[in-house]
């Protein structure tokens, strides 16, 4: 129909009018790096298996873990998940419970049998790795998903290194171990057992190695002296959590047993022992509660089991069946100072030492030409690489914090190191994102827990603390749960920007695919960033 | 079919018989009648299919009657002087928007002072909204200017005011011919809108326009009217085929042929102007009269055709443009620019005075004696207005000028 | 009504509960707004403002109304800023049959519209009349409170940011005691709008009796778009009254309109609130209740009420007792059940 002239305009004839003339600074999609992200020493892309898993697709979910880390089930138990010690959620209302779901999936994996794929086609490299701990079994699991040939030389007779000999089973059932350990082997990992690496040339002769990745641990205990008159006896931690694997319950540590130290393993060896019938068990420590290395909802547990405390503690000797302990003060600067003042703790049966671990550099290693020892450690680079050409470490061999998950980091990075280096490649770190901070999200979209409901919540948050004899997750509560994460920093789908744009300049471009801008008509007001519930959008200014 | 009623009624019957679908009524005298018969028609169901709403005030009902003609609806409203200014912004609206509403206007004087009753005040001071203005002489032609103006406004896309006189027509009862529906029919088309809220052809109505298209969209409403000028003598010369009767056109000339003075005037007052000229003819004067049918569009080529045969002429007009004398003889002026007759202006009739054949008589005898000012105002209380003039020169501020009058005529009482 | 979807609160924990879609429900519980096919009735290339709220608004309600009526809508439009900047010639920003007559006749020229479509048989067709709050609360009133009275089947839709926005910012009757505005400027004894009694447009239009009223806002746009669906389920005359906080007007940063619009909800100045046939039938409960000072801080008009001293603690006392009335008067703070 013809109109009227000026009066009557075609519908949407606006779209000639290119408001984005009017813009001083654009706005972008950006992947900023959640926090649980950034601090996962197993390099754990956490956000992105939970967005799978949220969505019920649990087995992308997992396959989205094993990208870096090959035991999620063991991890989801056994890992101190600093992810969420940092996690923002907790500034809405509490943590999302990442552990829980991680060891959700990593059972609902092996429940179901699922396996991952190899990525690259047989490169014909071999690599031998030494020791099946959590570093070495990493190493040799990526390195196979990378095409190589990994055989591991493993001293004790099974597989698993700290995680069998260390980690208590009531935190880690050895099924689990067992299983996760029996998927990487399937993959094509050849584990030769009882197999103690003397000669490391001699090793690789006879396997026809092209690289190495020293994980063989630490496993001496730290020692210190003094004086007893052999009324009490006196064990370390790390052989009492071995000889209980290797004897189960059989064994006998008495009825009131001190253990001496205050990290993780002291917790373990103390909460071992009343799982071995130790009706009393004293933890003595030189500092205050609150400066124990151990994890505090460790220590929370094993009050709860009845395990007593006796801080700013040192032991003086032994005498007459009983401790004397010395009390000590810290200083400003968390010192602990004598005072000269002394009490007595009388019938202890056992003193279980567990004041850390130390590597064994009397062995194999001393006669590995290049290679550097800090302190007890192998001396390596910020890439794992050793003195020795062809040679990278990690785990607790090398001077850094000893715990589990950084151990599978090490491998995982060892063996892009090394898949590099069989390649003649360089490997190159990925940039990591700028950290997704909390007040750049805006949390008024994701609902915070009505008062009813906050009891149930902290129930779960509790039941997912991993007791074994508490459970697993069922579904619907790690659905619950993973949809909790905030996805810090990266675009979750939500819809807000499209929904808030004012000029209609974005584009929805279909379910997995996300949202473009359309510069022609963007002004540039900033709503879909302030609206942008995980902060996965920035203004930067225009160029002109 | 011949009727003896109310001249309101008329409009009313004839309106029904347009089939109008929206109608909006909003009361104010002396136009009341027409909506109240309207009311009464579609509420028995004579007019059918016909949306029938009570409004608020005379802005609303052309406000509604807006809305419904842009959705393509046949819509028509009334109204009366402070009613019309009231309206005043939708009057211009309708016109910018090109919506053909038809309006009966009741002419009426506007306020203040307050008077109820006719001249053309009203009409005058929307002269230029862009609205067709068309006058009916008598009952009559009220009746048949309305059947014609739905034609012309849905033809030309413009709005139609029908002016009719308030009192003199509108409460006048006459004898009309009513026509009957079929020959309506065969005359008004059903309404096809050049635009319209469709579904179907979703378009934006009413835009913003600024510099750079203004002056043509205004050039466009004024070229609208032009092409008016052309269709009302076509549409006239098809109502009287269809009706047999002569109604409607751009102005009625009587006895202008020799005319040596000719008198020129819009509605009613024609019917005692004529009187008056038969009167002189039988004496022996030349002079005839201009009955002017459309007052917008203004037929300046059609009028000067005719008027300047005249020696002379004689605007009658029921309004005062105040500060400059009379709207209708302005115009004539337009038409006549260039040639030498004089063009004298009576003001005459201004809320509700009557204008007899005795005063008329007297002014046009003036005219042939060459003794008619430039303005005259008709029948004027010189005695008040010069009591009121000498007061106001020894006391500035004497008070309103239209109490002061009323005292001196006694109207009120004199303060103590 | 909740401002949430039902089905999300079965599973109260859900990513972004409150945002405009979310890929974890079902494409019926998410918004009209969250959809590839919504119509975007107000489409790009509009001239309003960066962060404009009433651009926002307007998309909002007629691309839900839209929805609930198989796209059979027809607008018609006030003067003011929405008809400016989405209808300058020679381009209109408009997908849907729109019409434009005067400032203070929408409501009247709507009822003709609605006219027509009965008179022509469409009475599937539904009527929008919409307009700022200059062109509702003030010069539209008369034609506005004539359209209840008939209960004409109208959809009157007003997006008011306060004032008059479209002619420089100054004072309407919706304009909140104390704002500055070009005709209230914050100078003299009594700096910023004045304590009058107010116009409670919402609350006027319960007086009529009419089939539904509802307050609205686009930082709640479920609740927006419910309100509006549940607006079109009635015929007769009906009322959304929606905030569109609008930057220039109110000296807020454009990338916080929305923000703005939460605050003024959360503090309680803002009830939302919906009403059938003169009662009120549900409102939303306010999450995370703020001080009114939380709100007004955010905004240039009220500055001069932070400069501290008796006189403004007092001024922002009475703005708080005004929220608190509303807070009482919709029972919007609530117990958990």
């Amino acid at each position: 129909m013809e109109h009227p002239f000026a009066i009557t305009l075609d519908v949407g004839s606006s779209l000639a009018n290119r408001t984005g003339s009017w813009r001083t600074s654009r706005p972008v999609y950006v992947k900023h790096l959640p926090p649980c992200n950034d601090t996962c020493p197993a390099g754990e892309n956490i956000q992105a298996w939970l967005f799978r898993a949220e969505e019920g697709n649990y087995h992308l979910a997992w396959q989205e873990i094993m990208k870096n880390n090959p035991l999620p089930a063991i991890m989801g138990r056994a890992c101190y998940h600093t992810c969420e010690s940092v996690c923002n959620r907790a500034r809405v209302d509490e943590t999302v419970g990442i552990h829980a779901v991680e060891r959700f999936l990593g059972d609902m994996a092996i429940a179901n049998g699922w396996t991952v794929t190899i990525d690259k086609p047989v490169s014909g490299k071999k690599v031998l790795v030494v020791g099946s701990g959590p570093a070495g079994l990493s190493a040799a699991y990526h390195l196979t998903r990378l095409g190589h040939k990994a055989i591991i030389h493993e001293a004790a007779a099974q597989t698993g290194g700290l995680m069998r000999y260390g980690i208590p089973t009531y935190r880690l059932p050895r099924r689990v171990l067992d299983a996760e350990i029996a998927r990487i082997e399937a993959m094509g990992v050849e584990v030769r057992l009882n197999r103690r690496v003397e000669d490391l040339g001699a090793a690789m002769a006879e396997e026809g190695a092209d690289a190495v990745f020293l994980a063989s641990g630490a496993q001496n205990t730290r020692l210190v002296d003094f004086p007893t008159d052999g009324s009490v006896q006196v064990r370390d931690a790390i052989s009492l959590l071995r000889e209980i694997e290797d004897k189960r319950a059989q064994l006998d540590i008495g009825k009131r047993v001190a253990v001496y130290g205050g990290g993780n393993v002291a917790i373990d060896a103390a909460r071992s022992a009343i799982r071995l019938g130790a009706k009393e068990v004293i933890i003595v420590y030189r500092r205050t509660r609150a400066t124990m290395p151990a994890h505090d909802f460790e220590v929370v547990e094993a009050l709860e089991e009845g395990i007593e405390l006796r801080v700013l503690r040192t032991i003086e000797r032994i005498e007459n069946g009983g401790l004397v302990l010395e009390e000590r003060v810290l200083t400003d600067t968390n010192r602990s100072n004598p005072t000269g003042r002394f009490e007595y703790l009388e019938k202890v049966d056992t003193v279980v030492m567990a004041l850390g671990q130390l590597v064994d550099n009397n062995s194999f290693l001393k006669g590995v030409p290049g290679l550097e020892f800090v302190g007890d450690g192998v001396k390596v680079d910020n890439l794992l690489r050793s003195g020795r050409e062809g040679v990278w470490a990690g785990g607790d061999l090398i001077p850094a914090e000893r715990n589990l998950t950084l151990a599978v980091g090490h491998g995982k990075l060892a063996a892009r190191q090394i898949d590099a280096y069989l390649r003649g490649e360089t490997y190159v770190h990925p940039p990591r994102g700028k950290i997704a901070k909390f007040e750049k999200l805006n949390s008024w979209y994701y609902a915070d827990a009505p008062k009813t409901i906050q009891p149930a919540l902290s129930l779960i948050r509790r039941q997912s603390g991993f007791e074994e004899v508490l459970g697993n997750l069922d579904e619907s509560n790690a659905l619950y749960e993973a949809r909790r994460c905030m996805s810090c920093g990266n675009c979750f789908e939500c819809d807000n920007c499209y929904g808030a744009c004012p000029d209609n300049a974005i584009i929805k471009v279909g379910p997995g695919q996300g949202f473009e801008f359309k510069y022609d008509y963007c002004k540039g007001c900033g709503l879909c960033v302030t609206e942008c519930p995980c902060g996965a959008i920035d203004m930067v200014p225009e160029t002109i | 079919m011949l009727k003896q009623i109310e001249g309101s009624r008329a409009v009313a019957e004839a309106i029904g018989l347009c089939r109008p679908e929206v109608i909006c009524a909003y009361p104010i005298t002396p136009q009341t009648h027409i909506v109240e018969g309207l009311s009464e028609l579609v509420r028995e169901g004579v007019i059918e299919n016909c949306e029938y709403i009570n409004v608020e005030s005379e802005f609303a009902a052309l406000s509604v009657a807006i809305g419904a003609s842009a959705a393509g609806a046949r819509s028509y409203t009334a109204t009366s002087s402070q009613g019309l200014l009231f309206m005043a912004e939708a009057v211009y609206n309708a016109a910018g928007l090109g919506l053909p509403i038809v309006m009966t206007l009741g002419n009426r004087a506007i306020g203040a002072p307050i008077n109820i009753w006719n001249d053309h005040s009203d009409s005058m001071a929307m002269r230029d909204s862009g609205w067709i203005q068309l006058h009916a002489e008598n009952n009559q032609e009220a009746l048949d200017l309305h059947i014609l103006a739905f034609r012309l406004a849905e033809e030309v896309s413009c709005p139609v005011m029908v002016n009719v006189d308030g009192f003199i027509l509108t409460h006048a009862y006459e004898r009309v011919d009513l026509p009957r529906q079929e020959q309506v029919d065969a005359f008004l088309p059903p309404y096809e809108p050049v635009q319209v809220l469709d579904l179907a052809d979703p378009v934006s109505i009413g835009a913003m326009v600024g510099p750079d298209a203004f002056a043509e969209v205004r050039y466009l409403a004024h070229y609208k009217q032009l092409m008016a000028l052309e269709r009302i003598p076509v549409l006239s010369a098809d109502f009287r085929e269809k009706f047999g009767r002569e109604s409607g056109g751009l102005f009625h000339s009587y006895r202008c042929d020799d005319a040596e003075v000719v008198v020129i005037a819009l509605g009613s007052v024609n019917g005692t102007i004529k009187d008056v000229i038969d009167e002189m003819r039988s004496g022996g004067y030349k002079i005839g009269s201009i009955s002017i049918t459309s007052f917008r569009p203004f037929p300046l080529v059609a009028l000067r055709e005719v008027l300047s045969r005249a020696r002379k002429l004689v605007v009658v007009e029921k309004n005062l443009a105040v500060g400059l004398g009379g709207i209708l003889s302005s115009n004539i002026r337009m038409a006549l620019r260039g040639l030498v007759q004089p063009v004298h202006t009576v003001i005459a009739g201004l809320g509700g005075r009557p204008i007899t054949m005795k005063s008329l008589a007297e002014v046009f005898h003036k005219a042939f004696k060459n003794e008619l000012e430039d303005t005259h105002y008709l029948d004027l209380d010189w005695n008040a207005i010069n009591r009121e003039l000498d007061r106001s020169r020894a006391a500035r501020r004497s008070g309103p000028i239209a109490e002061n009058i009323l005292r001196d005529l006694g109207g009120i009482e004199k303060r103590a | 009504m909740e401002e949430m979807p039902r089905e999300q609160q079965v599973k109260f924990y859900q990513k972004g509960t409150y945002t405009v879609g979310n890929r974890l429900v079902n494409a019926k519980s998410r918004a009209v707004q969250s959809s590839i096919t919504r119509n975007n009735s107000l489409t790009s290339g509009h001239r309003a403002c960066q962060g404009c709220g009433e651009a926002l608004g307007a998309r909002y309600a007629i691309d839900a109304a839209m929805r609930a009526c198989n796209n059979r809508v027809m607008a018609v439009n006030a003067t003011g800023c929405l008809e400016v900047f989405t209808t300058p010639y020679p381009e209109t920003s408009w997908q849907i049959p729109w019409l434009h007559s005067l400032f203070g006749n929408a409501a009247a020229v709507a009822t003709g519209v609605a006219a027509a479509t009965r008179v022509k048989g469409k009475p599937e067709i539904r009527i929008i009349a919409q307009g700022g709050d200059g062109g509702t609360t003030d010069i539209g009133f008369g034609c506005l409170s004539g359209m209840f009275e008939r209960n004409d089947d109208v959809l009157y839709i007003c997006y008011d940011n306060e004032g008059y926005m479209n002619t420089g910012v100054q004072r309407s009757s919706a304009t909140p005691p104390t704002a500055r505005t070009a005709t209230t400027p914050a100078v003299g004894k009594e700096p910023g709008n004045v304590f009058g009694t107010g116009k409670n447009l919402p609350r006027i239009a319960m007086a009529h009796g009419i089939p539904y009223v509802a307050t609205a806002s686009v930082a709640a746009l479920h609740d927006l778009e419910a309100k509006v669906t549940k607006a079109m389920s009635f015929r007769g005359a009906r009322y959304i009254h929606i905030q569109v906080p609008c930057p220039l007007g109110w000296g807020s940063s454009p990338a916080s309109t929305i923000n703005v619009a939460r605050l003024s909800v959360k503090c309680g100045l803002f009830p939302l609130f919906e009403a059938e046939r003169g009662e009120v039938t549900s409102s939303v409960p306010i999450r995370n209740p703020i001080p009114v000072i939380d709100f007004l801080r955010t905004q240039r008009r009220f500055a001069h009420l932070m400069k501290g001293g008796e006189e403004n603690e007092r001024k922002i006392a009475k703005l708080q007792a005004i929220a608190d009335e509303n807070i009482r008067r919709y029972n919007l703070v609530r117990k958990e059940v």
